[in-house]
């Protein structure tokens, strides 16, 4: 959680596109934690995660940041300090919330819930707060991360689900990669502030 | 034969289209796929499988109530595109004609998912595959409409996936196995109605209803409810026809179908109230949304979004009355799409041919594209529901249900938006046909040319719309009346 708050008060985009890969990590390793015994389909899908959420993800989006050169600031909407308060705010009514919600007996001790609400609200906050089309990407990354670890609760229904969900995101990421880079090519920039000539 | 077939013949095509090694006959291919898409829907909908429970995919009665539309959509949309790729032959075609058979695919695979996840997947995989579509005339307004589509669409849909794991929780909540299939969900919440004060009730209630919100936001996304329409008029402006009418007649469908599936397992919990309350009020605020914007949007493509938008805003309303009203919503499903294609198909040959898409640059199109500008006409009467178009009858249907509901508020609110909605769409038709054409379409030089290629596939829509509302074919009928009964929670 602390990583989340990271990436909303992070000034450059590599350190928030850090944050999110490392958040990406954890939450690989998190399911063989969870789990008691080894199981491979556990094991594969955590390795999965590691190597898409953890490199392939976080490469994609530095190549784009190369590619499309340009300066690194975050440039936000909502200035650093707000969303870190916006941020601390969320983490702790999601951990009030999880202690409403009635949950199973294994999940109640474990910060999964609150963790994953608190994400989920960041990564809003993210996509919300910020101009830069990678900014607004990585926002969607960690609301997809919170989204994730909340997946874990129900490991041993959706493991499938998860693999599908690694490849659609993976695929995700790579659209989006070649659609910023037509709009830097198109509008000089990457600032969605620019993207104007469709409304009322 | 089984339902495989559907989803296999478009990804073998897509294999096919990729590796095609030339542009001039690519797109042939498309309504080669789009036509043994067709067959093999009908074949099944007159001779359906047996369902089998518990399986992750099935062509059950909803599948069988709104799969052969779609493939009939995509075959009459696959005509029309081999003449739009020959007319904008300067852009590569490998990718858009790829892309359009995967869409086909996923949107086969998402309508027949019976599983929570799966549907969730195919559903992503679909927006995705649209990305490319918009921007396949690559301009810079396209590249806006498809950042702004990936952005709005993958939040929705990440939203519903968040929804998805608390209907799995609260499944879990309830003593669940573990099985996600949509009956096996509804079955299992079912003894809950029972006793609503039971422990296991009281644990999945919540989460029952976080799920619900946040699947009818995730999915009302993709379906383009107001207030989460935002990216369908810059969507619909910039794609093209064969893109807007796909995107009108099949992605919405495909949501609408998720909602539905969604609905059937909340009403078997006992939610059926708010699943009710939450639906009629989103359906009509999309309605008057939809119908204020239609008074003042001045592009003539965009105003098509927010017809869309309005029907959404129909289907959500028949979902939400209940019975007799989702037979209509699935009646209005057919008729609205193939509508539709109508229009999204002939205002694309008056876009080529004005060369504009504004209101006010544009007009006096019956001179410069007679065809296009008399099916616009017609089409725009359809789908404001004059008879004897099929919208007409399966508005009036809702109407009725509505009445005899004694929700008379609501349908006093649906006869305004749609009485609305018709001055704002006539207005707007009228400035674009009538009148002298501009000098910049006369400057033009070389005329817009009516071949075949493209004025028979909306024709044939049209043909197909009066169709469906004159003489329903009792086949569908009967498909329409056994999805209902799937959907009402078992006594």
């Amino acid at each position: 959680m602390g990583l989340n708050l990271l990436a909303l008060a992070s000034s450059r985009l590599p350190s928030v596109i850090r944050a999110a890969a490392l958040q990406g990590m954890v939450l690989g390793i998190l399911p063989l934690l969870l789990e008691r015994q080894f199981q491979w389909l556990v094991g594969l899908v955590s390795v999965g995660t590691i190597a898409v959420k953890g490199f392939v993800i976080p490469h994609l989006l530095r190549r784009a940041l190369r590619a499309a050169n340009i300066d690194r600031e975050v440039r936000p909407l909502i200035g650093f300090v707000p969303s870190l308060l916006l941020g601390a705010a969320a983490t702790i009514g999601a951990v009030a919330l999880g202690g409403v919600l009635p949950l199973q007996h294994e999940h109640a001790d474990s910060l999964l819930v609150p963790g994953s609400f608190a994400t989920v609200v960041a990564g809003f906050l993210m996509l919300m707060g910020r101009t830069k089309a990678i900014s607004q990407v990585c926002g969607y990354l960690i609301l997809e991360n919170g989204i994730y670890m909340f997946g874990l609760l129900l490991l041993r229904l959706t493991l499938l689900v998860e693999a599908g969900i690694l490849l659609d995101l993976t695929v995700a990421v790579f659209v989006i990669g070649i659609i910023m880079d037509r709009i830097q090519k198109e509008f000089d920039s990457l600032d969605t502030n620019k993207l104007t000539a469709l409304r009322e | 034969m089984n339902e495989l077939v559907l989803i296999a013949v478009p990804l073998v095509f897509a294999a096919l289209a990729f590796g095609w090694p030339d542009e001039r006959s690519r797109p042939r291919l498309l309504p080669v796929a789009g036509g043994l898409h067709v067959v093999g829907s009908c074949w099944l909908l007159v001779h359906p499988p047996e369902p089998a429970p518990g399986l992750w995919l099935g062509f059950d009665a909803l599948a069988q109530a709104v799969l052969p539309m779609i493939s009939l959509l995509f075959f009459i949309c696959s005509l029309y595109a081999v003449a739009y790729l020959k007319v904008r032959a300067e852009r590569r075609n490998r990718l858009f004609v790829f892309a359009l058979l995967l869409l086909l695919a996923f949107l086969s695979l998402a309508v027949q998912a019976q599983h929570l996840g799966l549907l969730w997947v195919a559903a992503e995989a679909a927006t995705l595959m649209t990305v490319p579509l918009i921007h396949f005339s690559g301009t810079a307004r396209a590249f806006e409409a498809s950042w702004k589509y990936l952005l709005v669409g993958g939040t929705g849909i990440a939203l519903s996936l968040l929804g998805s794991f608390c209907l799995g929780y609260a499944a879990l909540n309830a003593g669940g196995n573990g099985d996600l299939t949509f009956n096996a969900l509804a079955a299992q919440f079912l003894p809950l109605t029972a006793n609503p004060t039971a422990e296991a009730a009281r644990n999945s209630h919540p989460w029952l209803v976080a799920a619900w919100v946040l699947l009818l936001a995730g999915y009302g996304t993709k379906m383009g409810l107001a207030p989460m329409h935002t990216w369908k008029p810059d969507v619909y402006g910039e794609a093209p026809g064969v893109v807007g009418a796909l995107l009108a007649g099949g992605t919405t469908t495909m949501a609408f179908v998720a909602v539905l599936r969604v609905k059937q397992v909340l009403d078997s919990a006992g939610d059926g109230a708010m699943t009710r309350h939450t639906l009629l009020p989103f359906g009509l605020f999309s309605m008057l949304v939809a119908a204020l914007f239609l008074l003042g949007s001045p592009d003539f493509k965009r105003m098509l979004a927010y017809s869309s938008v309005e029907h959404m805003g129909i289907l959500a309303v028949g979902a939400g009355l209940g019975g007799i009203g989702v037979w209509a919503a699935l009646f209005h499903v057919w008729t609205n799409s193939l509508t539709k294609g109508v229009l999204f198909l002939s205002a694309g040959n008056i876009r080529r041919a004005a060369n504009a898409r504004n209101v006010n640059e544009v007009s006096g199109m019956a001179w410069c594209a007679p065809q296009s500008s008399r099916m616009f006409v017609v089409g725009m009467f359809a789908i404001t529901a004059c008879p004897p178009f099929g919208p007409f009858f399966s508005e009036l249907l809702l109407m009725r249900t509505a009445f005899q509901d004694h929700s008379t508020l609501t349908a006093v609110t649906f006869l305004g938006c749609l009485l609305l909605a018709f001055l704002g769409l006539t207005r707007q038709v009228f400035a674009i046909v009538d009148g002298r054409p501009r000098a910049a379409a006369r400057a033009m030089g070389h005329r817009f040319r009516e071949t075949n290629g493209v004025i028979l596939p909306p024709l044939a829509f049209l043909g197909l719309s009066l169709w469906i509302g004159l003489a329903t074919p009792p086949l569908l009928t009967q498909a329409w009346t056994a999805a209902v009964q799937l959907l009402l929670p078992a006594p």
